[in-house]
């Protein structure tokens, strides 16, 4: 994990999910706007999967556990495809919440996984 | 005496649908975890944990499932959760040695942004709103003489 990459992605999770829950709380059909939003959210989940992968390489290894860490990151990579897929189902502004309710837990999920790697206190 | 159970699948009911079933994943997630690494460090914790992860589970698909046996299936897994938030949040500060782990009910969920306290009393009004209700009046007048 790359600290600045890690704060990028809960940025950009955030926005994309607070927008997408205000825009279906307005009552917008599922667009391009949300569902491109939350594949670019997915798009940084698979970056982020190929720096983890490639990180203990290069001596930079999680404080923490290391499976915590990756069943933290394969499901938060399910989260946007199924969000999306649901979106693409059902046509209704309720879908937009959807997406981003998913986007806003890879969020949370990003910043529960930063803190596997770098400051594990237990 | 006929009945209709509401589909409980529309309009907002789905984004509910949707974060039950993300704190489903999210407490099965963490339990497979918990059970896998390190279970004799709090077994009642993670056992319990375990459980809310089932009855997340069984709740979610209540929610999505039609007809009245799955609408009280409904309430029986959504009141075990409101009442298990409830008792572990209250055992987890007056007795922090049971449970020295987090778990998705500990402190009333404050792992989990207050979620699991709140997602179950959210779960019990839309369920109150998309109650079983008696067909019409007119129409069950019109078959009253076909019923038993």
């Amino acid at each position: 994990m790359i600290e600045w990459f890690a704060y990028a992605q809960i940025a950009v999770a955030l926005v994309a999910g607070l927008l997408a829950v205000a825009l279906g709380l307005i009552g917008k059909r599922p667009a391009d706007i949300t569902m491109g939003a939350t594949a670019l959210v997915e798009v940084l989940l698979i970056v982020q999967i190929v720096i983890s992968l490639l990180a203990p390489a290069f001596g930079n290894t999680a404080t923490g556990s290391t499976l915590e860490f990756w069943v933290y990151l394969v499901s938060a990579a399910l989260l946007p495809p199924l969000a999306i897929v649901w979106g693409l189902v059902d046509r209704t502004r309720w879908s937009t919440a959807v997406l981003g309710v998913a986007s806003l837990a890879v969020a949370v999920m990003v910043y529960r996984m930063y803190q596997i790697w770098f400051v594990q206190v237990a | 005496m006929t009945t209709t159970t509401p589909s409980r699948s529309t309009g907002i009911g789905r984004v509910l649908i949707a974060v039950y079933g993300l704190l489903a994943l999210a407490a099965t997630g963490r339990s497979v975890f918990q059970l896998l690494d390190d279970f004799d460090k709090a077994p009642v914790a993670y056992s319990l944990s375990a459980l809310a992860a089932v009855v997340y589970i069984v709740a979610t698909v209540a929610l999505i499932a039609p007809g009245a046996v799955w609408y009280r299936v409904a309430w029986i897994t959504i009141s075990f959760e409101l009442l298990g938030v409830l008792v572990v949040g209250l055992l987890s500060i007056f007795d922090p040695i049971l449970f020295p782990a987090k778990t998705v009910w500990s402190g009333f969920g404050a792992g989990y942004g207050y979620v699991p306290l709140v997602l179950p009393i959210l779960g019990m009004l839309w369920l109150y709103r998309r109650r079983p209700r008696p067909v019409a009046l007119e129409t069950a007048g019109r078959t009253t003489g076909t019923e038993v």
